[in-house]
């Protein structure tokens, strides 16, 4: 291609970027000052939390603003040619050669109504390519990354393929014309773990083949740390610190990349037992907010006079950095905001829950699915236990069989406190129902948006509680304390309030008949780092206050490792491993496990344990052990024969798997048992 | 998947038709009681009572007479009307091609206009012609057709002359004068669809314009022609397919006023009339022969949908 302007200009060059949006009547400022450079064949990671930004940056680089956004400032040069001012033509030129996006919701990213095929082939058709070549070029790309079977593929409507699949044909249309620039928006939010780490993988392998740069967008720290070569944290709108994504994480020069990294759980912080997590305090500015000074002033704990004067410029700093804030050499001295000592809590052995013996089968188009299947499952007083696996494991069905949602198969057992529990909700009594609760991953569409927060939280105590007007209006306020809110939210709507007040008031309302079991559906995961931190703490510490057990459903892995006394883990409806936290993350692991912990962005590619193909239709499972189609550590006729039993191996550890312990010890490179006997070493 | 799903929806068509057979028999023949009193009126002697009774059958049990109707029905036989003393068949299917002419009419108006307003308005969303047409096609389809249709009398056929203020076409007329003849009531009827259409032409266009998918198309280098015709239309026209089909229904009510007003021999008239002159066979067969158009037209509808639709076509088979 252009291989001399290639050489002698970066890949992409935002220079002085400012942009507004039109908001009512007024323009309000969503971008400014935003300075880098991408390097030819370099990835370059854009790091922040929602509101910040981000994509707004890449809609910009590809000229798509939405119809109330105006670039005011600045220019946007691709491989030296400014696109701020292009003709029509000349940017769908731009765009079918030059520049291609990767987006976040690839189920979404797709024509419904078009067949795969088609709409990789339109690619090639816009680049100019005969049309008898066509057909063989969609192969070759769809070979590219790494899909099985193209022809197939490409007769396929989008809804016939899972997301993984999506991804990886949206992938294959962004690098068919061997691009300048990619850009990756959040392309792995909303995957599986296991599936992200190919789809990660993959972006690496091509980027390496085809020598694309890249402009990788992340909310996850994570992520980004392993994709990418130099980084940029972006916050409010403006660049906050840019350099080496090693320097910027592991040598922080701005209280904000600071406080962004402690809000994290991580094997090295200790678990919730022994320190709480850090947050950010405050709120992110309103969008066109004007402010003088640092625009982090309000939420930062370093925070001078001078700092609410003058605005800090982006600020050369070692290791080949900037960073926008006048003490960037005391950043890492940033004060807790959180007290570090965590709550107490009282541990019981006494069992709340007990389900034994649980199926469920569904029956869907005449034919039967099983989405559970033999589940034994204890939850202690006061205990959390972690419930992990991928998307179509049986986590969500499970937590509805508890709830009563869903009728489970005859032979189930459900008992709360000895006492039994009827399978279905409408048969069970109202101090039952106020006994398991349920905090969702969504709380947009768990609260009742034209409620105010007093009238959400009042109606289930009234309702868990019968209680006179006074009492529940009493029970009301004491919640909101509880949650940390304040009464100024009373009246408040949800839509008025921030993702995580949202999910105070959720757990506010799962708290409202002092509930035994609370089940934590994803709780987190729609929300930024600092938000989740702050509601993990607030978990933890109604937990010590109230001594109530969860059930926490999560694919975050660091997440359970630090909130969570045991760990189930889930496969096609079976549970495949259960221990406690620090057993299941020490090993040796099942099988399963391995890989799902093999499949974190923390780790580097070469240690992990890749998973075939997607997890089989729990419509028809495979013959003995479930995982066999998958499991890279099969030994033979045995595991396709005869299903496992979740046995106890080792005191209050199980595993559903074939291979003895001691084996799986040496498989894993783990030291033999005499050596970790201890358990402090755990 | 497909075969299935069309069988499927074949059956349910049929046991619809069967429940309305029944309903329509009960109403016009059962309910009324004493028909050949009900035809003759209360000075007829008793003995030209019984004389009618007997030759309409209706002095037979309820079951038999059912049974008899309904396997007429499936023969193409309903009987014969009292009034016009000629098969029911005939009468309706007279009528029915003339309705049919006007409702053809109609949509080869309202149909594409609406559409394209719907598409229009969309691409110029929030300016005037978008305005334009979305208030302008609400408020017309909340005025009622006799409302309308006297204004489109009064102003196009006795101020201005242009048009004909009847919808009969004199005896062997060629088709132009005919279609001239019929301007009117169409245009009566298009009316009250086109706000109906366009809006949700407009939605699904502004919908799929908005989509992630177009997005992409946008951002691959597709002209906007193209991401237009093939991204947008083909999912927003899917919802417009479904509206189009269930105006069916309206367009029978409509047509019934319509004809009416315009004094126009089609199956409105002719149903109106029955009902009037308590000719129980032909409002019998009438009212069959129409739920089962409408019947017919909503299976139509409802596999050109999900044809286009492959979530729907391919159900099963993912
Ligand atoms: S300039 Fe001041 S307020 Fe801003 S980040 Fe630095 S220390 Fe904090
Ligand atoms: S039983 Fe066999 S297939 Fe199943 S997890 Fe163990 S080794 Fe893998």
């Amino acid at each position: 291609m252009t291989a001399q302007t290639a050489i002698t200009h970066p890949a992409l060059e935002v220079r002085d970027l400012a942009l507004e949006y039109r908001i009512g009547p007024d323009w309000k400022s969503a971008l400014r000052d935003i300075n880098f450079t991408v390097e030819r064949g370099e990835s370059f990671g854009l790091v922040g939390e929602s509101g910040c930004g981000k994509s707004t940056v890449a809609m910009a680089i590809m000229h798509y603003l939405p119809r109330n956004g105006r670039v005011t400032q600045g220019s946007i040069r691709l491989a030296g040619r400014d696109v701020t001012d292009l003709s029509p033509r000349e940017l769908r030129d731009l765009r079918v050669n030059k520049i291609s996006m990767v987006y976040q919701n690839p189920g979404t990213a797709l024509n419904p109504s078009i067949r795969i095929g088609r709409q990789v082939e339109d690619v090639f058709e816009l680049m100019g390519v005969p049309a008898r070549e066509r057909e063989g070029r969609v192969r070759q790309v769809l070979d590219k990354v790494q899909i099985a079977d193209p022809i197939r593929v490409m007769r396929r409507y989008p809804h016939q393929l899972s997301g993984g699949m999506l991804q990886r044909v949206v992938i294959a249309m962004a690098i068919a014309s061997r691009p300048a620039l990619l850009i990756l928006d959040e392309p792995t939010t909303g995957l599986d773990a296991t599936v992200e780490a190919e789809v990660l993988d993959l972006v690496r392998d091509l980027r390496d083949e085809i020598g694309t740069s890249v402009l990788f967008i992340s909310h996850s720290l994570a992520v980004i740390r392993k994709m990418c070569d130099r980084v940029a944290v972006l916050y409010a709108g403006r660049l906050m610190a840019v350099g080496p994504t090693e320097e910027t994480f592991n040598n922080p020069s701005h209280p904000y990349t600071v406080g962004l990294l402690r809000c994290l759980p991580s094997p090295e912080t200790g678990r919730r037992d022994e320190t709480t997590l850090d947050t950010i305090p405050g709120f992110l500015p309103p969008l066109g907010a004007e402010i003088t000074g640092c625009i982090y002033a309000e939420r930062c704990g370093n925070v001078q006079d001078i700092c609410r004067e003058v605005e800090p410029e982006l600020i050369p700093v070692p290791g080949d950095s900037v960073s926008r804030c006048h003490f960037w050499d005391r950043a890492q001295e940033l004060p807790r905001t959180v007290p570090e000592a965590a709550p107490r809590r009282e541990r019981s052995e006494e069992t709340l829950l007990a389900i034994t013996n649980a199926s469920k089968t569904f029956v869907q188009d005449g034919a039967p699915v099983y989405a559970l299947h033999d589940i034994d499952l204890e939850i202690r007083v006061g205990e959390t236990v972690a419930l992990v696996g991928e998307s179509g494991s049986g986590k969500s069905t499970l937590a509805k069989v508890l709830l009563g949602i869903h009728a489970p198969d005859d032979g189930t057992v459900i008992a709360l406190s000895g006492k039994g529990l009827s399978a279905k909700v409408a048969q069970r009594t109202q101090g039952e129902i106020g006994a398991i609760q349920m905090v969702f991953q969504n709380p947009d569409s768990a609260l009742n948006r034209r409620h105010s927060v007093r009238r959400i939280i009042g109606r289930a105590v009234r309702l868990l509680r019968r209680e006179g007007r006074k009492e529940t209006d009493d029970r009301t306020k004491n919640l909101m304390r509880e949650v940390r809110m304040g009464s100024q939210h009373l009246l408040a709507k949800p839509r008025q309030l921030s993702g995580g007040l949202k999910q105070r008031v959720a757990i506010a309302r799962a708290f409202a008949g002092t509930p035994a079991l609370v089940i934590c559906d994803e709780p987190t995961s729609a929300l930024d780092v600092s938000v989740q931190a702050a509601i993990i703490n607030l978990l933890a510490e109604l937990q010590a206050e109230e001594n109530v057990s969860y059930l926490f459903i999560s694919h975050d892995l660091n997440v359970v490792r630090y909130i969570a006394d045991r760990v189930a883990v889930m496969y096609l409806g079976r549970l495949m491993e259960v221990g406690s936290s620090p057993r299941v993350f020490a090993g040796p692991h099942h099988p399963y496990t391995e890989a799902l912990l093999s499949a974190s962005p923390d780790l580097e590619e070469d240690t992990r344990i890749r998973l075939e193909g997607e997890i089989p239709a729990a419509s028809n499972p495979p013959s003995g052990c479930v995982f066999q189609t998958r499991c890279p550590r099969k030994i033979g006729v045995i595991c396709e024969t005869v299903e496992p039993p979740l046995e106890e191996a080792e005191p209050g550890w199980f595993k559903r798997c074939h291979i003895p312990i001691e084996e799986l010890r040496l498989l894993q490179g783990q030291p033999p048992a005499e050596v970790t006997a201890d358990p402090a070493t755990t | 998947m497909m075969g299935r799903f069309v069988l499927r929806r074949f059956g349910l068509a049929l046991i619809t038709l069967a429940l309305l057979s029944v309903l329509v028999f009960i109403g016009t023949q059962l309910l009324p009681g004493d028909v050949g009193r009900r035809v003759l009126g209360p000075f007829a002697t008793q003995e030209s009572v019984d004389a009618l009774n007997a030759r309409l059958g209706t002095d037979r049990p309820p079951l038999v007479q059912y049974t008899d109707w309904i396997g007429g029905a499936v023969t193409g036989d309903l009987g014969d009307s009292i009034t016009f003393a000629r098969p029911v068949t005939e009468l309706v299917g007279r009528a029915l091609i003339n309705s049919a002419k006007l409702a053809a009419l109609a949509f080869v108006i309202v149909v594409p206009l609406s559409i394209w307003g719907g598409i229009l308005a969309a691409l110029r969303r929030g300016r005037l012609i978008d305005r334009l047409i979305t208030v302008g096609g609400l408020s017309a389809t909340v005025i009622p057709e006799f409302v309308s249709g006297i204004v489109l009398i009064l102003i196009f056929a006795v101020t201005l002359g242009w048009l004909p203020g009847t919808a009969s076409a004199p005896r062997g007329s060629g088709f132009f004068t005919q279609m001239r003849h019929l301007l009117l009531p169409a245009i009566c009827l298009t009316l009250v669809l086109f706000g109906y259409i366009a809006r949700i032409t407009r939605a699904g266009v502004i919908e799929a314009m908005e989509a992630d998918y177009t997005r992409t198309a946008i951002l691959k280098g597709l002209p906007r022609r193209v991401v237009i015709r093939r991204e947008v239309l083909r999912n927003a026209l899917l919802p417009t397919i479904a509206v189009v089909a269930s105006q069916m229904g309206y367009l029978i009510g409509g047509l019934v006023v319509v004809e009416v007003l315009f004094s126009y021999q089609g199956i409105g008239q002719l149903l109106y009339s029955a009902a009037q002159n308590a000719d129980f066979p032909l409002l019998a067969g009438g009212v069959l022969v129409v739920g089962a158009m409408f019947q017919g037209s909503m299976l139509l509808a409802d596999l050109a949908y999900s044809w286009l639709n492959p979530r729907i076509r391919l159900a099963g088979s993912g």
